[in-house]
């Protein structure tokens, strides 16, 4: 299937596709966006295709069409949907935003704001990712700070301050007690959060050149399994368990290498986009080695990819 | 300096001046700054208003529906520049005319979608259209007034509607507008009641052959319409149709008849569709160099004595002379904004319409056009990544511009940072590289955050500025009396060559972890050689000796007679040249000397032993 383009008046720094129930066997049809390098930013919902009608040949052949926006302070830096009515957005003003979304997709406010949630001492700070695993959330940002909260609550649960000399762009949940981030310095580090120091229990790094990580994802199934692209483009297979050295290591893109995910369900299947324009699609054959891949260009940098599960 | 051409539009700016102050100004890329000076002409000192106005020409640009206009564009640019230049002249000629379509249809969207203040959008599409069916499909005699016709019925959009509306009407001596003799009589009038005097015009619409089809010559052609329009003149004078005044209307119509084509004005509403309709019955076959004298004749008889043309009619008729850079020049007086010159100029440059003399203040006018768009563009908070291509494809000074300009770009996020910096790499720009990393390390750095400001002097290569935050940490170090950001110094890795400093740092650290983990002997190797291989800054030595001091003290002998020697030679080199003047190093000198002369008699003694 062709991708179909469409043009709207802002730059899209990150889109994510709506969860939907699993009871539901439906192929997602609502996303969200988030805005970046606008004076004013937004987070959009859109749909693509009718709802609940789909085409004589079962493919969505329209564009996406807006359903509903809210205005967003700052650039969207990142954006999670925490549960099927709740978006959380990473600001580039510090602060990391609850959006509630009405049943019928009509209407997108902001619920709670934790303001300043990154920053330094007389300035504010980008939050530069968000991870959320209901009811908790964590960010990290410039500042070097890991935050966890929880979604009802207004106070924030935990920080650890000075957790990275350097900014962390990216974190995931390894456990549920334990993220992983990667920074600008190209090092992995996994923090309990069940420990009561501030020090990280673990860190990885490749030997060789300090390229910054900006992307990290884990293995849907098996929770040592993360994959980390950085600024030269590298996709990098490790296992936290064993040591400094990544399984795999393949040379993706030409360029920063800004998203990677594996699919949901069939974890097999990678996809990472870049700077330099495109989107790939990766396939594991047996075990750890990668080795087919499908490319499919794309007009701009790609600075966002997400899939959802698709039901067989 | 040149004449202008016309009268410049006044501004108004709120609040300044009001006193008679004197205004100053100064140029920006994309606007201009005015500010009140305290020069005033005449009457007593007043306090003026401390507010700097900018004054933007070019408010479209931050229209989010012309943003569409602006992306969408710059596709259509970027894949006209990678037409190659080796295709025959036919092949490249369709598509030239195709992107000439693709930027016009581009348009024509946003037309639609604004719905209001579409009127400058409207003559925009006109203008290029013409310059389209002129310039770059150069229409050849015969099928140029097809072309022209389609122009004006693109651009007459209530043709259609009215055609339908005579199809429903009752009768069809009610319809003037000529366009529906020329269409829709045949089919309409077959289904009305007619009388015998309609029967006859009809015949003669009939066998109107003014449809010029490429099948016949212009020769041919010209032969036939002469002979219809004899015909049609001929009935005129027998007054065939003088019971129907109607009738007689359209045949005179048919004929050319300028005076009851004046009095069609309102349905005609422009003197362009005046001009085309005067062709149409009277010159079918006219030739390109022909046609500008038409269009002058047929504006002054439309427009009438009094009326002044608009600056769009000004420019639609140079575009009948074939003048190109006068059409070029108006446009861009009578536009806020450079996009639709730009981008006409440099699709008419790759058609090599364009004569290439070269200006006074730059290279090509193609050239120049591009530059100040894609210089507004830069100056938008979003647009300006845009910008880049349209500079990459300015060969005299797009590189220069786009140098200047990047590095102005605002950083607010590392993540744009980064973009800026693919940018700058991927064009060489190792200057600008230099600099913006400079920037996002020294605001790293006045935040504290060292591991970033290292990140960033990691990719620009930049040796002094990792010496500088080596200082910083040393400076921690001996402020605090420990490392800070253990988790960077200890995982330094290859990066640590950067600079000496910073080498000599990540060792002096991995000296502390080696003394904590009671690897004496390496610790002690390590610290002799961060002194003897020159380093660590002398500065430091006083430390480093100190340092070695409780390696000294240990039960066990740790440093050999040679490590001894050597240290002993350290000390007096330290002793002699930086610290004369300090006192308090008197007593710590003392004590090194005496740990060192007895560490090594300990040495000789244990070297000289034999073990039996």
């Amino acid at each position: 299937m062709d991708p179909i383009a469409k043009y709207i008046s802002q730059k899209i720094s990150k889109t994510r596709w709506r969860p939907i129930s699993p009871a539901l066997l439906q192929q997602p049809e609502v996303f969200a966006t988030g805005s970046w390098d606008n004076e004013n930013n937004s987070v959009s919902i859109w749909s693509v295709g009718e709802h609940g009608v789909s085409n004589t040949d079962g493919e969505f052949d329209e564009e996406p069409q807006l359903l509903c926006a809210s205005q967003h302070d700052g650039d969207v830096m990142d954006l999670q949907f925490l549960d099927q009515d709740r978006l959380v957005s990473a600001s580039s003003s510090g602060a990391v935003m609850i959006f509630k979304l009405q049943p019928d997709c009509q209407a997108l406010s902001l619920a709670h704001v934790w303001e300043r949630a990154h920053r330094y001492s007389c300035d504010n700070t980008p939050c530069t990712a968000v991870v959320c695993r209901s009811p908790e959330l964590v960010s990290v940002g410039e500042d070097g700070r890991v935050t966890l909260y929880k979604a009802d609550q207004t106070e924030v649960v935990r920080v650890i301050e000075n957790a990275d000399s350097s900014t962390i762009h990216a974190v995931t949940f390894l456990r549920t007690t334990e993220v992983l981030t990667v920074n600008s310095i190209g090092q992995l580090k996994m923090w309990d959060f069940r420990q009561q120091s501030d020090s990280p229990a673990q860190i990885l790094s490749l030997t060789g050149d300090r390229v910054p990580l900006h992307c990290v994802d884990k293995h849907p199934n098996q929770q040592h399994i993360v994959a980390t692209g950085g600024q030269d483009g590298m996709l990098c297979i490790w296992d936290v368990r064993q040591g400094n050295t990544p399984f795999s290591l393949i040379e993706a893109h030409s360029a920063e290498m800004w998203e990677v995910h594996f699919h949901p369900s069939n974890p097999s299947h990678l996809f990472t986009c870049s700077e330099d324009g495109s989107l790939l699609h990766w396939e594991t054959t047996s075990g750890s080695d990668m080795s087919t891949l499908l490319q499919i260009p794309v007009a701009a940098q790609p600075d966002t990819v997400c899939q959802q599960p698709r039901c067989a | 300096m040149e004449e202008v051409d016309v009268e410049p539009s006044t501004t108004l700016i709120p609040s300044a001046g009001f006193h008679r102050k004197h205004l100053g100004f100064e140029w920006g890329p994309g606007d201009l700054l005015v500010y009140e000076t305290n020069y005033k002409l005449q009457g007593p000192r007043s306090a003026g208003s401390p507010f700097v106005h900018i004054v933007r020409r070019d408010e479209d640009i931050c229209s989010p529906i012309l943003r569409k206009l602006f992306n969408e564009s710059h596709l259509i640019f970027v894949g006209l520049q990678k037409i190659k230049e080796d295709i025959p002249s036919k092949n490249k000629k369709s598509q030239f005319v195709s992107i000439s379509k693709n930027y016009r249809s581009v348009i024509r969207a946003c037309m639609e979608e604004l719905q209001q203040n579409v009127s400058i959008l409207l003559a925009i599409e006109l203008i290029w259209n013409l310059c389209e069916v002129l310039f770059i499909d150069t229409a050849p005699a015969g099928s140029l007034l097809l072309h022209l016709l389609d122009w004006v019925r693109l651009h007459k959009s209530d043709v259609d509607a009215r055609a339908r509306e005579v199809l429903q009407s009752d009768s069809p001596a009610q319809h003037q507008s000529y366009w529906d003799v020329v269409r829709n009589t045949k089919k309409k009038l077959k289904s009305h009641h007619m009388t015998p005097l309609t029967l006859e015009l009809v015949t003669f619409i009939k066998h109107c052959h003014y449809t010029y089809c490429r099948t016949q010559t212009l020769t041919e052609f010209e032969v036939k319409w002469r002979h219809w329009h004899e015909e049609c003149d001929r009935c005129l004078q027998e007054n065939t149709f003088a019971s129907n005044r109607h009738l007689e209307t359209i045949c005179k119509i048919l004929v050319g008849d300028e005076d009851t084509l004046l009095e069609q004005k309102e349905l005609l509403s422009t003197w362009y569709h005046f001009l085309v309709t005067r062709l149409l019955f009277t010159h079918p076959t006219i030739k390109p160099p022909d046609l500008h004298y038409y269009a002058q004749s047929s504006m002054n008889m439309f427009l009438g004595p009094r009326a002044s043309p608009e600056p769009l009619d000004i420019i639609l008729l140079s575009a009948f002379e074939f003048d190109l850079h006068q059409v070029i020049k108006d446009c861009s007086i009578a536009l806020n904004n450079w996009w639709f010159v730009a981008h006409l100029t440099d699709l008419l440059d790759h058609c090599k319409l364009l004569q290439s003399h070269n200006l006074h203040f730059g290279s090509n006018l193609r050239e120049f056009l591009v530059l100040e768009y894609a210089s507004g563009l830069f100056t938008h908070h979003s647009l300006w990544q845009l910008a880049v291509d349209y500079f990459d494809h300015c060969p005299e000074f797009g590189r220069v511009y786009l140098e200047l300009q990047i590095e102005r770009v605002p950083l607010d996020t590392e993540r744009k940072a980064i973009k800026v910096l693919r940018i700058c790499e991927d064009r060489q720009m190792s200057e600008q590289v230099r600099s913006i990393c400079k920037i996002m390390a020294k605001r790293a750095l006045r935040n504290n955050r060292l591991g970033s400001a290292l990140s960033w002097s990691i990719r620009a290569k930049d040796a002094a500025f990792a010496t500088l935050i080596s200082e910083r940490f040393l400076q921690d170090y001996s402020n605090k009396g420990s490392f800070t950001d253990l988790d960077l110094l200890d995982n330094l890795g290859p990066a640590m060559l950067l600079s000496d400093r910073l080498t000599f740092l990540g060792k002096y650290r991995e000296f502390h972890r080696l003394y904590g983990e009671k690897r004496f002997s390496e610790a002690a190797r390590l610290l002799l050689s961060l002194m003897t291989a020159k380093i660590a800054p002398r500065s430091l030595w006083m430390t480093l000796l100190t340092d070695a001091l409780p390696l000294l003290e240990q039960k066990e002998v740790i440093f050999s007679v040679d490590q001894t020697y050597e240290l002993m030679s350290c000390l007096e080199d330290c002793f002699s040249s930086v610290f004369q003047d300090e006192d308090i190093e008197s007593t710590k000198t003392e004590l090194l000397r005496l740990a060192l002369a007895r560490n090594l008699t300990m040495a000789i003694v244990k070297e000289g032993t034999i073990e039996t």
